[in-house]
């Protein structure tokens, strides 16, 4: 089967993050960038799946040079190569031009199924594969936390807000994992030096018949106006329980109404 | 007046959702406000009464077996079509997973700008979003065709607006195209009849402290008291001692209830991301310098095994 894995690079969500105040876009230059979680989570089931029926997994990354770290963190853990999408236009892409580019690319790549996280960790809009499925006309299997695979047909469990629905389509697809779906491995010491020699195949926009002008702050479809931090929040009282702990918690509550 | 048009969210136990009441106190800043009820046969009948009570003018249904049968397409789909015909001034739908995925096909079938997880919603469209952990307040707009925007749940206060909406029934013919993905069962996995977590005015969660799957009976008595919904860290999930669909956070549900109380929760970065914006935090824990009580607004320095019983007592007493 070829498999697709989709990986963003992010900002670490265990670091303090910011927007850029001259364009309003993710500060990417001073933060410590790492993979997209969840997209972890794809590679380990993309990796699962290609063990057990054979096949090549691809990584493919739309971002900006320092991407590449990633992409080659990614390759470490098992998968055959890896396509980076990397183009100066491309700076401050809304969800919809991004969902253009990575269509296109995976236009290249013929693939059987794709998988990717269920959302990133720095827009968190949860759009990018159901978008990619209405532009590729594939199916899609959102939210899984479990994924069958039976030749061409896959079935997932995906996770709802009262249990789970059991969702089948045949392949070619698209899959979006959360995090519950397996523990993804650590790269090896041999991974990570195969890594360093698997092919890495450049992609600009021009390689994409993706207009300049169709992406990127150009090409937004929505824009940020304005942010500005939130003020944070400040300490309250803080008592040590000496034995009336919850009583005195309970009398708080009262003061603002909650029992 | 141009339509707007709010995307009703509903679920067979408890009807109109609360999210969706508070779409449509929005979107009457916005215009005449038409419901759009996504669903099987007969799905529109019982969620109109509430509907008209919270301001809908006019509620289109769409019914069909398809609907329910086939994952998200067929309802953006159903959306794109009504979209094109009544031009609204704008399309709210429900910040869930599958609002968000509607959203996102429908931008992609219009070639128009989206906006996820709004908190407020101007006249003007103008919408903001709370980003980073809960540490950015960002205005956003969307610059290219209608504004389509997702609603954060507990972001407004619904306000009844009575009137009696009429019922246009949609013509639903769901193509191949979108009968790829089929929904062969729903599982409900429920835990209790609790509030939904996402919609909870108070939510009471439980972390690692809370040392195994059995002790999280001590959370959800204090949260039965309370009329609350469970929640839980990533640690405490994690450990196996509550299900992931109540882990609260970064890659967990985002909460903004009135009342958040965290019991045996360090409150690390990507847990507060999920629970910043509640109105009110309080917290129970041992170590005096967990970070959680940065930003609670009453903490209880000691043990919860202590604390949560005696509080207990202490709201039944008052009852
Ligand atoms: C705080 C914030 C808020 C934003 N809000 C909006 C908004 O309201 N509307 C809007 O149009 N845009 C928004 N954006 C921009 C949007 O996040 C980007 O366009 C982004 O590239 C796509 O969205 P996502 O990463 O959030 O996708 P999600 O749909 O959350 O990501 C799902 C998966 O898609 C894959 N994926 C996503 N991007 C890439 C990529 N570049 N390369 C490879 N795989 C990828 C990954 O596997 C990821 O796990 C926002 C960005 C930020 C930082
Ligand atoms: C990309 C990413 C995404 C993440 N997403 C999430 C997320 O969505 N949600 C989330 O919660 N975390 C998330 N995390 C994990 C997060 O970093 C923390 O590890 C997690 O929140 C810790 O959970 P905890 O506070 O329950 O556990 P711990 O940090 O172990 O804290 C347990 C606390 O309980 C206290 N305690 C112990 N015993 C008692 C007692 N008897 N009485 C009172 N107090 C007691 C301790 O003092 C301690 O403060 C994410 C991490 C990453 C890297």
């Amino acid at each position: 089967m070829n498999i697709v894995v989709l990986v963003k690079q992010v900002p670490d969500s265990g670091a303090e993050r910011a927007l850029n105040s001259s364009d309003n876009t993710v500060e990417r230059g001073s933060a410590n960038n790492v993979i997209n979680e969840m997209d972890e989570y794809a590679i380990e089931e993309a990796l699962k799946i290609k063990e057990a029926h054979g096949g090549e997994v691809t990584i493919l990354t739309m971002g900006p040079e320092r991407a590449s770290e990633s992409i080659r963190k990614a390759l470490s853990m098992g998968p055959d190569k890896a396509v980076h999408v990397q183009d100066e236009a491309l700076h401050g892409s809304c969800a919809v031009a991004t969902s253009k580019v990575l269509a296109a690319a995976l236009g290249t790549l013929n693939a059987d199924l794709i998988i990717c996280g269920a959302e990133s960790t720095d827009g968190r809009v949860q759009v990018m594969p159901h978008m990619l499925a209405e532009r590729l006309g594939v199916a899609a299997l959102t939210g899984a936390r479990k994924l069958t695979v039976d030749g061409d047909t896959l079935t997932a469990e995906r996770q709802t807000d009262e249990g789970y629905e059991v969702v089948t389509a045949a392949t070619p697809a698209i899959v979006s994992v959360w995090d519950t779906i397996n523990e993804p491995r650590y790269p090896s010491f041999k991974g990570i030096m195969a890594a360093k020699k698997k092919p890495v195949q450049g992609l600009a926009l021009a390689d994409l018949g993706v207009a300049a002008d169709e992406v990127g702050s150009a090409g937004a479809t929505s824009a940020v106006v304005e942010f500005a931090k939130r003020p944070p929040r400040s300490a309250g009282t803080k008592v040590v329980d000496e034995g009336e702990g919850g009583t005195q918690l309970v009398a708080f509550l009262a003061t603002e109404k909650f029992v | 007046m141009a339509e707007v048009l709010v995307v009703v969210e509903a679920s067979k136990a408890a009807g109109v959702k609360k999210v969706t009441l508070e779409m449509l106190t929005l979107a009457r800043g916005l215009g005449s406000v038409s419901a759009v009820v996504l669903g099987g046969p007969g799905a529109a009948a019982e969620l109109t009464d509430k509907l008209g009570e919270y301001g809908a003018e006019k509620v289109y249904a769409a019914e069909s077996d398809d609907i329910d049968g086939y994952l998200v397409a067929p309802k953006a789909t159903v959306v794109a079509e009504l979209v094109r015909r009544v031009q609204p001034a704008a399309v709210l739908l429900p910040s869930s997973q599958e609002g968000k995925e509607i959203a996102g096909r429908l931008a992609v079938k219009l070639d128009n700008g989206l906006l996820i997880d709004a908190v407020e919603l101007a006249g003007d469209g103008t919408a903001t979003q709370v980003v980073f952990a809960g540490s950015t307040i960002v205005k956003s707009k969307v610059t290219k065709g209608l504004p389509i925007v997702t609603i954060r749940p507990n972001s407004v206060t619904p306000e009844p607006s009575a009137s009696s909406p009429a019922v246009e029934q949609l013509d639903v013919t769901v193509g191949d195209a979108d009968k790829l993905t089929k929904v062969v069962d729903r599982v409900a996995e429920q835990k209790g009849s609790r509030p939904e977590l996402s919609e909870a005015s108070i939510v009471v969660s439980g972390g690692r402290g809370v040392g195994n799957a059995d002790n999280f009976k001590l959370v959800e008595e204090m949260a039965d008291l309370l009329g609350a919904a469970v929640g839980a860290s990533r640690a405490a999930v994690d450990s196996g001692y509550y299900p992931h669909q109540f882990q609260v956070g970064q890659t967990g549900k985002t909460v903004s209830p009135q009342l958040y109380v965290a019991l045996g929760i360090s409150g690390a970065i990507q847990h507060r991301a999920g629970m910043q914006t509640s109105k009110t935090i309080v917290a129970v824990n041992k170590d005096a310098e967990a970070p959680i009580f940065e930003l609670a607004d009453f903490g209880v320095v000691g043990d919860l095994f202590k604390v949560v019983p005696q509080a207990d007592e202490e709201i039944r007493k008052r009852k």
